[in-house]
């Protein structure tokens, strides 16, 4: 896997939201806020069974994309980017399996814990799947200006892969 | 049901225009989305957009094209709020500054569909999610909690507190009496305490059969039922069978009791308390659907839980104290589900389940309650002045100032299901207070009985 060019990894880690786009049956882009979280490598979501919606979308095409794209929700930074990339919808134990992430979902929302201690209270909340992200394409805008052209980086290429 | 109210492609524009960028999202011919962050200028009333062509990229027009607006608050040290979005999906014409045709909508916001009930409306989707992945895995796949909160929450035990209450009041009169048995005082607890848990189990699987559970988009943790079978944490019919077993087991105990105590008061009582029990949600009676629910948990959960108590430890002998010691608390206990009924009403009336609530109006249900709590507390002083019962029990009247602090939450909570739970909460422990304090009244009784034998205690 080729390395995510660092300011795009910086405003991974920074986010508080980040906008998921996949593709419905329809063929037409659908977007959910969620919380993007980065291991270093690829980039994960959870999903409550709730919302699922889009796990059966993304099950039936995985190709995604994942924008930064508000300033406000990256402390004020004001570059944006979009990753493109292929998801997998992990979901062996939608009770705890997804957990694993926590750490990274607490150091962006710490009340998440409390809630978790209280899911009696929302049980079906807890219940969730992993979106795994492998970043195939990155659109870097540094101004985050549209007029200005995304510096683009084919990490897919980078790294030898397939697209 | 939807999990999020309509939108038209019209709203969903307004609702962008107050987002300060939006996202265009399209698929790309590699099959991606594509999403840039654009300024759009917005004509909600004409429904269309315009924006000017991000740098780099040719927007496709033979295909659809969204616009996304998302925000949400930061709140360091805690996470965010104020989270709303929403998306217009569209055609777009022309090159440079295209024209955006917008035909469709979606959106959430936290300020118009509270997050509770959000989740509440897709629980549909989640037993989807479950069942799809039970054929893919070829067994089945079910939510799960640990065995104490699957317990708490199935059986939602933190509401016996109406139950133990009166029957410790029963029993605590019966011993001012000369009248205490250890054992049967605790088989009594014992087996009261299945009663309402088979009350408790049951009510949900009626509901859950005749609706009225699935109609109830507004659940709290005061009401709306357990909710355990509408989030397939427990079947329909293992719900039926643990009703069953809980039934079976306050018969048994009852009929314990029955042969030790020998009373045909008991038997009586016992048969009344299953009718009305079982009659609370279950056909043909339905008690609930009909607005007698309040009646029936008064008579229930007041006088039948009180004189049952009562007439096991006297082995059969009736009296009117106990009785009078039951209306305040049936009448508060009556009050808790009055309350508790309010958040449900919409769903209840969807469901055909015609509470007081879903009947009356906000003016008469509130008014309602005044008069119902002022009654509660005049039965317990009428009750003193007249000489049934003993003057300690005025310690009951404390909790005056949480009847005042319900009365006065109603009104501003009426239409918020969410800012109704601490009201709720607060009446929950009205109940509990004031017979906790009329028990206490009780055992100053008992104690002054046995330090002072000759002081009187009751009026007239």
């Amino acid at each position: 896997m080729a390395t995510m060019p660092a300011p795009v990894a910086e405003l991974l880690e920074a986010a508080l939201v980040g906008e998921l786009t996949v593709v419905d049956g329809k063929g037409r882009p659908v977007t959910y806020p969620l919380i993007p979280l980065w291991d270093g490598e690829r980039v994960y979501l959870t999903s409550s069974t709730l919302f699922s919606r889009k796990l059966e979308h993304i099950q039936k095409n995985p190709k995604v994309s994942l924008s930064i794209t508000d300033p406000i929700a990256v402390g004020g930074r004001t570059d944006r980017a979009t990753i493109q990339g292929d998801a997998r919808v992990i979901a062996d134990d939608p009770h705890g399996g997804w957990e694993r992430l926590l750490p990274i979902w607490e150091a962006k929302e710490p009340s998440i814990v409390m809630f978790l201690k209280a899911r009696v209270a929302l049980p079906l909340f807890f219940e969730r799947a992993l979106i795994e992200i492998t970043p195939r394409r990155v659109l870097y805008w540094s101004d985050g200006v549209p007029s200005t052209a995304p510096a683009a980086v084919d990490l897919a290429v980078m790294s030898g892969e397939a697209a | 049901m939807r999990s999020t109210p309509e939108i038209d492609a019209q709203t969903g524009l307004t609702k962008l225009a107050g987002y300060p960028f939006q996202i265009v999202s399209w698929v790309d011919e590699a099959g991606y989305p594509v999403s840039v962050a654009v300024a759009a200028t917005l004509d909600a009333a004409g429904g269309t957009a315009s924006f000017v062509t991000p740098t780099g990229f040719t927007v496709p027009t033979d295909r659809d094209v969204s616009l996304t607006g998302s925000h949400i608050r930061p709140q360091p040290g805690y996470g965010y709020d104020e989270r709303r979005h929403v998306t217009v999906w569209g055609r777009v014409s022309g090159s440079g500054t295209v024209a955006f045709q917008a035909r469709d909508a979606w959106g959430w916001d936290e300020a118009e569909v509270p997050f509770f009930e959000y989740s509440e409306r897709s629980a549909p989707q989640s037993r989807k999610y479950f069942d799809a992945l039970s054929a893919e895995r070829g067994t089945p796949v079910k939510p799960k909690l640990s065995f104490g909160f699957l317990t708490l929450r199935t059986t939602r035990l933190p509401f016996l507190t109406a139950t133990i209450i009166p029957v410790l009041i029963g029993i605590a009169i019966a011993a001012t009496r000369g009248s205490f048995d250890l054992v049967t005082a605790l088989l009594t607890v014992v087996g009261a305490s299945f009663v309402q848990l088979a009350i408790n189990v049951s009510n949900d699987v009626f509901d859950t059969a005749q609706g009225a559970d699935d109609a109830n988009v507004t659940p709290t943790q005061f009401s709306g039922g357990s909710r355990v079978i509408q989030y397939g944490l427990v079947s329909f019919r293992q719900m039926a069978t643990l009703a069953t077993g809980f039934f079976i087991a306050a018969g048994v105990v009852g009929l314990v009791l029955l042969a030790i105590s020998g009373s045909t008061a008991l038997l009586v009582i016992g048969v009344v308390g299953f009718i009305v029990g079982l009659g609370y949600t279950a056909p043909p009676l339905k008690f609930v659907y009909r607005g007698l629910g309040e009646v029936a948990v008064a008579v229930g959960f007041g006088p039948l839980m009180l004189l049952g108590a009562y007439v096991v430890q006297t082995r059969g002998a009736l009296a009117w104290e106990p009785f009078v010691a039951s209306v305040p608390i049936a009448l508060l206990v009556a009050l808790i589900l009055y309350v508790n009924e309010i958040p449900d009403r919409r769903g209840d009336a969807r469901a055909g389940k015609r509470t007081l609530p879903v009947r009356f109006s906000r003016e008469s249900v509130i008014s309602g309650y005044n008069v119902t709590v002022t009654a509660a507390f005049v039965a317990l002083v009428v009750g003193v002045v007249v000489g049934m019962l003993p003057v300690p029990s005025l310690l009951m009247l404390l909790t005056i100032p949480m009847a005042i602090q319900v009365s006065r939450g109603l009104k501003p909570n009426y239409d918020d299901p969410y800012g109704l739970m601490a009201v709720m909460g607060v009446n929950v422990q009205l109940h509990l207070r004031a017979g906790l304090l009329l028990l206490v009244g009780y055992v100053v009784v008992l104690i002054l009985g046995a330090v002072a034998p000759g002081l009187d205690l009751f009026l007239g």
